[in-house]
């Protein structure tokens, strides 16, 4: 299976890899804050959370560094989710439920949290990885509807 | 400028870099990321190397980063506070995980695949807060 890793993209891979790296390290230096997605969004929608700005911020740049990516490299725009609009909104409802519940997702645990060498970030990865793997296995090679 | 001015400044710029990292990177592909998670099939595991980058980086920087008294501008570093490895935490990753598969999806790339202009990402994100804001409202 190691055979097909030259066909996949390595260096693009590392390269916005590292990108997402030194924009954690950026925001912690700065304003001391932790580069999760769900935490960050997630925040905007609960009216006991003040100083919203910066928050918001981040989710413009997010959405606008995601389109300007496409404009100024070569990677193509990907094509779109493929899931039935059953597995969008149970997949969607999980993602949020279970982050906000776990209090965390791919990179405010998966990067931040492992950065700092928080053990339960490290936990949580782990235990995220090995949820998708079990799913997509059952979903694809089970139920075959992904 | 005032310091909420310079973080909210800080955060559009670092906001672009996550954005555009994860779209360079293949984490807003949702066909790759349903590879990577399939040991299976047709398994691709080049999403690994996107973790290995950003830790390549985070890694060392934030022990770095973190040895300061406070951030550049505010008084304090805001760190969770939770430190136990609790129920809620395995139950909320393993959802979170099932999520991710379902759709391939997670709430970053979500955001940064937004002007990809697809109806099924409006659904997710939709569905997503809607999750997060039940979830809350149990936790309360």
């Amino acid at each position: 299976m190691l055979a097909h890793l030259s066909q996949f993209n390595i260096t693009e891979a590392l390269f916005g890899g590292a990108l997402i790296g030194v924009s954690a390290v950026i925001l912690l230096l700065f304003a001391g804050r932790i580069a999760g997605a769900c935490g960050i969004a997630f925040s905007l929608i609960n009216p006991a959370v003040s100083n919203q700005g910066w928050r918001l911020m981040f989710i413009v740049g997010t959405v606008l560094g995601g389109f300007l990516a496409h404009q100024m490299t070569e990677v193509p725009v990907p094509n779109a989710p493929t899931s039935n609009l059953l597995l969008l909104i149970l997949g969607g409802f999980l993602t949020g439920f279970g982050s906000k519940l776990g209090n965390g997702c791919t990179s405010g645990h998966g990067i931040c949290g492992i950065a700092r060498l928080s053990p339960r970030s490290i936990i949580s990865t782990l235990t995220f990885m090995l949820a998708g793997f079990v799913f997509v296995i059952v979903l694809r090679h089970g139920l075959g509807v992904i | 400028m005032n310091s909420a001015q310079k973080v909210s400044l800080t955060s559009l710029i670092v906001g672009l870099m996550f954005g555009a990292g994860l779209a360079i990177s293949g984490m807003t592909d949702v066909t790759k990321v349903q590879n990577f998670l399939d040991p299976l099939g047709n398994w691709d595991i080049t999403l690994a190397f996107v973790m290995i980058g950003a830790l390549a980086v985070a890694l060392p920087c934030f022990h770095f980063v973190l040895k300061k008294s406070k951030p550049k501008y505010d008084d304090k570093f805001h760190m969770p506070s939770a430190t136990k490895v609790d129920k809620k935490l395995l139950i909320g990753a393993m959802l979170f995980g099932a999520g991710w598969a379902m759709v391939g999806i997670c709430p970053g790339p979500a955001f940064a695949s937004l002007s990809y202009g697809y109806w099924q990402t409006l659904v997710f994100i939709a569905a997503m807060f809607v999750g997060a804001h039940v979830s809350r409202k149990l936790l309360d």
